[in-house]
């Protein structure tokens, strides 16, 4: 049940937070657009565990961030649950950054320039026309998101660590049941998240398939 | 073009292979807490044995057992306690004969430099400034073991229950204390002195059982050298690398 509220938050969060990268990218052309492109889709390539180490230092009881969070507002995100959400936001953001950003490209300018000349502001021209064209891509995006997130492993055991009932997601728990030699526990384990995997692939591949086939 | 698919092929044969060892190769199985000094012992005996090229593979003793148990190359195995080589034997993967101890430690409760939760002993432990105890997985980490059982000696295992974090590894635990991310932990000696002015030691803990390290030959090994390598670390040449670690005589 943490595991899946820690991959629904992670989800929300990287949908909304990559839904508005790809927005700005798309829509306005600017010198290093490429770069922040790369940045986005970073965590999709990077080791978990550089991934980790980043993060480790950012948000630590003695890094700048982590001690002024801890200072002023009081949070910490070392071995909490919120930890585990922030590292799979993290590694779950390049997925719906990319699909979202596929999408709003493949979206025909035609459309929005024909709700600009009947008034339409910018906000309404993205909520109205562009985002409900790409809502299939950007759905499907937000699907492999969540299936990543539920199987985020290493970096989330470096920053939010592995307590059983506080922090120990469903792959963690796998790790933990494999190192202890509990194979039944493991194969279990296994066997839900590779279930609940196969759903979401399948729901995401559905998703994706065009509704009017012009053949 | 079709011709340059047979030697891609053969290429990539090659890159994938130098993963299976090869004549030369000794992969020794150590318990994380042996990083140093092990990482000291390897040039040593590779000096002594040019022939021979060993191949360290450090990890918490519980999950380098479960390596060897599913069939991962190892010819040596050296565990943190008695516990996990008692399993090896047990399972047919050592000889009672040939397991030898070859060095001593000490659990220590240890905090970040400055002490920032103002910890003095055990008997702290139990107070509100102390939020997380950094701790070693007891069923995998002999540390965790170790500490576990003096914790549950002093009554107090259950108390501490919300405060624990836990390490997947000795090392793991040290790099949290380290960085201050925990307000205490319990380490090896060695660990906390090789750790420099990051760490701090508080006490000693005393323990039922002594840390004791034993090392072993694997039953599935070829190598000649795993043997050697054994005797250079029961050695006096060993024992002294190992003592500079801050490890005692066995």
């Amino acid at each position: 049940m943490l595991t899946l509220k820690v991959a629904g938050l992670a989800t929300f969060l990287s949908l909304f937070l990559g839904v508005a990268a790809a927005y700005a990218l798309t829509k306005w052309r600017f010198p290093g657009r490429d770069l922040l492109d790369a940045v986005f889709t970073l965590p999709m390539v990077m080791p978990p565990t550089v991934l980790g180490y980043y993060l480790l230092v950012l948000i630590g009881r003695r890094s700048l961030l982590g001690g002024w969070l801890q200072e002023t507002l009081g949070i910490t995100l070392m071995f909490t649950w919120w930890g585990a959400v922030l590292a799979s936001t993290v590694v779950a953001l390049p997925l719906v950054f990319k699909s979202a950003r596929a999408a709003l490209e493949s979206v025909a300018r035609e459309y929005e320039n024909a709700a600009r000349t009947l008034g339409q502001g910018e906000l309404a021209v993205f909520l109205r026309v562009s985002l409900p064209l790409a809502l299939p891509g950007v759905l499907a995006g937000g699907m492999l998101a969540f299936a990543r997130a539920m199987g985020e492993f290493g970096a989330t055991l470096m920053v939010a660590g592995n307590l059983p009932g506080r922090t120990q997601t469903l792959s963690l728990a796998v790790y933990s049941a494999v190192q202890a030699g509990n194979d039944l526990l493991a194969n279990s384990l296994v066997l839900v998240i590779s279930l609940l995997c196969i759903v979401i692939l399948w729901a995401t591949s559905r998703l994706l398939q065009p509704k009017y086939t012009n053949r | 073009m079709p011709r340059v698919v047979p030697s891609l092929i053969a290429l990539s044969l090659l890159l994938v292979f130098p993963a299976l060892s090869s004549a030369g190769e000794l992969i020794v199985s150590a318990a994380a807490s042996l990083t140093d000094a092990f990482s000291d012992i390897e040039p040593a005996f590779e000096e002594a044995n040019p022939d021979v090229d060993v191949i360290m593979n450090f990890a918490s003793s519980g999950s380098l057992y479960h390596q060897i148990e599913q069939g991962a190359p190892a010819d040596v195995y050296a565990s943190a306690n008695p516990r996990w080589m008692d399993r090896a034997v047990a399972n047919g993967f050592a000889d009672t004969a040939a397991v030898r101890i070859f060095a001593r430690n000490a659990l220590v409760l240890a905090v970040p430099a400055g002490n920032p939760a103002g910890v003095a002993g055990m008997e702290d432990l139990t107070d509100n400034r102390v939020a997380m105890i950094g701790i070693g997985t007891p069923q995998t980490v002999p540390a965790g073991q170790y500490a576990k059982s003096a914790l549950t000696a002093a009554g107090l295992y259950e108390t501490l229950r919300g405060k624990y974090i836990f390490g997947e590894s000795v090392r793991q635990v040290l790099d949290y204390l380290a960085r201050g991310e925990v307000d205490c932990g319990f380490v090896y000696r060695t660990d906390a002195v090789n750790a420099g002015d990051s760490v701090h030691i508080l006490a000693e803990i005393p323990l039922e059982n002594p840390v004791t390290y034993p090392i072993a030959v694997l039953f599935g090994t070829t190598k000649p050298a795993a043997e050697r390598f054994v005797d250079f670390v029961t050695s006096e040449r060993g024992t002294e690398l190992l003592e500079a670690r801050g490890f005692k005589r066995p």
